[in-house]
């Protein structure tokens, strides 16, 4: 189980896309492709944009299938942080 | 090149201002004023900015005496220092916390987080207000700099009405437009057409796909800011190539897909601007709950989906 700490990364507001896609192809597909699960842990993230959740996880859903989210969680995520990232994952299904 | 800087022009009026400007002969720009009183939208002083960045020889840069009572904004939005000209008069600087955020050139992406970071307290409002400005600034800004190709990447500008407790926003550049940018996935006809497809949702011009893009760009983030102003009935100006389009103030609070099926006014033969301007006022009376709009923008992506029930929820913990 891999625990990745987004406010290290990118602070109280998550927007920065170049940060999400590092996160991603470095950290989260790594450990994924290990096996192992993944925890997104948005602990004191205020907020994010649809850019940076789509950079950070459909890349990942495009090319592992909508499945992989049983390997992926969201960790401390606030309302409006969920409501983005169930955004992201609606319409990543929606082809 | 030629513009006027009016009595007035705001989004709701900005028609006439954007009718007056001359674009032709990048090579020199005469920028003119009303002798009484100007009183201009940030997207407007984005625009003028944006023209006189335009310009090489700063020597061909002709502006006429300044003389209304209200020069003075212009000198502390910087932009007299931006486009490196003198001003031909002094004034009393002020501290502008509080009022206003000068015009602010980002370049790359780097430079993004440190402005919106220091954004936020310049503006002086409170967080609940700051969730929105922040990410209307933060994707507009995105787009200029991953889409547009422009010479001098996005030029910022914003202010605090405290009358109408609103905040007016521009993001300009002098990049590609919005056709050339769009048209490279999706036939778009015109520059209204093509500013259509660039606020549905699901659309950009980085891929002929439908709905969910690509790995970095999935064609949400404009019509996300046109959904913030629709349901906060505020005005949303997107001026490319000849065309304008302008977001109504709208009781209703339905989001539509489409942008023609929101209330609104399209111009398609406007003084042809190189590049892409945009303006938002955000209302800060009539604010609604960032959490709620996003209840509503999710009801749009779901709008032909028979049974939700099929899609897999996220693990949140």
């Amino acid at each position: 189980m891999k625990e990745i700490n987004l406010f290290e990364k990118v602070g109280a507001f998550a927007e920065n896309k170049d940060t999400a896609r590092d996160i991603r192809l470095q950290e989260i597909i790594p450990n994924l492709d290990k096996g192992e699960d993944v925890i997104l842990d948005f602990e004191k993230v205020e907020s994010t944009t649809q850019s940076f959740i789509h950079a950070l996880i459909s890349d990942i859903i495009r090319k592992k299938g909508i499945d992989v989210l049983d390997k992926i969680k969201f960790k401390n995520c606030n309302d409006t942080i969920k409501k983005i990232i169930n955004i992201v994952t609606d319409y990543m299904q929606d082809n | 090149m030629k513009v006027h800087l009016p009595n007035s022009a705001f989004l709701g009026n900005i028609d006439s201002f954007i009718r007056a400007f001359d674009p032709n002969d990048e090579t020199q720009l005469d920028i003119t004023s009303n002798p009484n009183w100007v009183s201009i939208h940030p997207m407007c002083s984005c625009i003028v900015g944006s023209l006189g960045l335009t310009v090489e020889d700063k020597s061909r840069i002709r502006v006429a005496p300044l003389i209304a009572k209200s020069r003075h904004y212009f000198k502390r939005i910087g932009l007299f220092k931006l486009i490196g000209i003198p001003s031909g008069f002094t004034v009393t600087e002020h501290d502008a916390s509080g009022r206003f955020i000068p015009l602010s050139l980002i370049k790359k992406s780097d430079e993004l987080p440190e402005f919106i970071t220091e954004m936020v307290p310049l503006l002086h409002i409170e967080p609940e207000y700051a969730e929105p400005i922040r990410y209307v600034m933060s994707e507009l800004i995105r787009n200029v700099l991953e889409h547009a190709n422009s010479p001098f990447g996005a030029l910022v500008c914003a202010q605090y009405y405290k009358d109408s407790h609103t905040i007016r926003l521009g993001v300009v550049d002098r990049g590609l437009g919005i056709k050339r940018t769009i048209t490279v996935s999706h036939p778009a006809s015109d520059d209204i057409a093509a500013i259509r497809l660039a606020l549905t949702p699901g659309i950009t011009g980085t891929t002929t796909r439908k709905m969910g893009g690509t790995e970095l760009n999935a064609g949400a983030g404009l019509f996300f800011i046109k959904s913030i102003a629709k349901v906060n009935k505020d005005f949303f100006v997107i001026y490319s190539g000849n065309a304008m389009y302008k977001l109504l103030r709208d009781e209703k609070a339905k989001l539509n897909p489409d942008p023609f099926d929101d209330k609104h006014s399209k111009i398609a033969n406007l003084p042809y601007w190189q590049g892409t301007a945009v303006g938002i006022d955000m209302s800060l009376k009539r604010h609604k709950k960032f959490e709620d709009l996003l209840d509503l923008i999710r009801d749009v992506y779901h709008k032909d989906v028979k049974d939700k029930r099929r899609f897999k929820k996220p693990k949140f913990i």
